[in-house]
């Protein structure tokens, strides 16, 4: 299946910002278990 | 407008990913992630003990990326029979939109992803039995037993049943009495479920060569077994009831449902058409939802019945 650039730039842009999200939401994540393990 | 296929990489390097973020979401089964969730949550919330909501939620996000981990491995490995069956035929793979080794390295790092974090942030009892469940769905039912048998959902069932386990063992630490009554019932659950699917789906199953029970021995046997798994769901729906993990309600809307179960299925072995094993399927999917959700209202503040 081939997509135009433009279309290929778009989902690359998603993508990296998906990623981001997901690496904002572990460090969140983490922060959160390490507290709840602290007070556990 | 530039086509990328001719934007690739040298000879032997990954081709560029033309798969966006909705692709990834689909290969992670987004509606049986939701399945496997609620049952999971179920287990959780009626095991005995108490357990810290913020590990609670990461044991839940575990089952949940475990699963989607589960069906990324599993497109990625039936990526060749997904592309002649209609149902399948529109998933990344099979439509181009992804190679099949991001679908793999996605699932894996996921799969390790979440079994770690269980194993770390929750306790080892319930990474083991997420691990266990994975790895019972890739190898086991996916790699060996889809494609060689007609009991391939039967005892492939059983990735779809540790959820609640994982759920339980997740509070407890360990594997309760209760719990593998939580499991029966899926387990007991699935083969009327997917076999219903599969009688009007049989077409499909039959261009991909999967040897699904209505295509191997026809679906006068297959609407029989049918019949006799529901009649077995009986004991096993009412046993939470019997354990103490559920009120009387539960009993009381356990035996109906299941009664219901079995009427739908004699109602499948008298249709010769796909009404009643469509039917049947929708209501499969409402009967354990509506079990699993009595189960969390039961012990929710107040119970069922105030």
């Amino acid at each position: 299946m081939s997509v135009s650039m433009e279309e290929f730039l778009k989902r690359r842009k998603s993508r990296n910002k998906a990623i981001l999200a997901v690496l904002v939401g572990l460090c969140v994540l983490f922060y959160a278990i390490t507290i709840a393990r602290l007070t556990h | 407008m530039t086509d990328i296929a001719s934007a690739e990489f040298d000879a032997g390097t990954a081709p560029l990913s033309a798969a966006g973020v909705g692709d990834y979401w689909a290969l992670l089964k987004p509606r049986v992630m939701s399945l496997v969730v609620f049952t999971g949550f179920a287990g959780l919330w009626v095991a005995p003990g108490h357990i810290n909501p913020v590990i609670a939620a990461v044991a839940i996000l575990c089952i949940a990326i475990g699963a989607g981990a589960s069906g990324a491995i599993n497109m990625w490995y039936d990526r060749d029979i997904d592309a002649v069956m209609n149902r399948t035929l529109g998933r990344p793979i099979p439509a181009g939109r992804m190679q099949p080794n991001e679908a793999l390295s996605f699932g894996v790092m996921l799969a390790c992803g979440s079994v770690i974090l269980m194993g770390l942030a929750v306790n080892v009892a319930a990474g083991a039995l997420l691990a266990g469940t994975i790895g019972f769905y890739v190898f086991i039912y996916t790699m060996w037993l889809k494609r060689r048998t007609p009991q391939n959902i039967v005892i492939g069932g059983a990735a779809g049943a540790f959820p609640p386990m994982v759920g339980w063992a997740a509070v407890t630490g360990d594997i309760g009495w209760p719990s593998v009554a939580l499991f029966a019932l899926i387990f007991f659950w699935t083969p009327p479920h997917f076999w219903a699917l599969a009688l009007f789906r049989s077409g499909d199953y039959q261009k991909a060569g999967v040897p699904m029970l209505p295509v191997v021995a026809g679906p006068r046997e297959t609407k029989k077994q049918m019949l006799v798994y529901t009649v077995v769901l009986w004991p096993i729906a009412v046993a939470p009831y019997f354990m103490g993990i559920a009120g009387a309600a539960y009993l009381a809307v356990a035996a109906v449902l299941s009664l219901c179960f079995t009427g739908f299925s004699v109602a499948v072995w008298f249709d010769a058409t796909d009404k009643w094993p469509k039917r049947m399927f929708a209501f499969s999917i409402l009967y354990l939802t509506l079990l699993f959700a009595l189960l969390i209202l039961d012990r929710a503040p107040g119970g069922l019945l105030g």
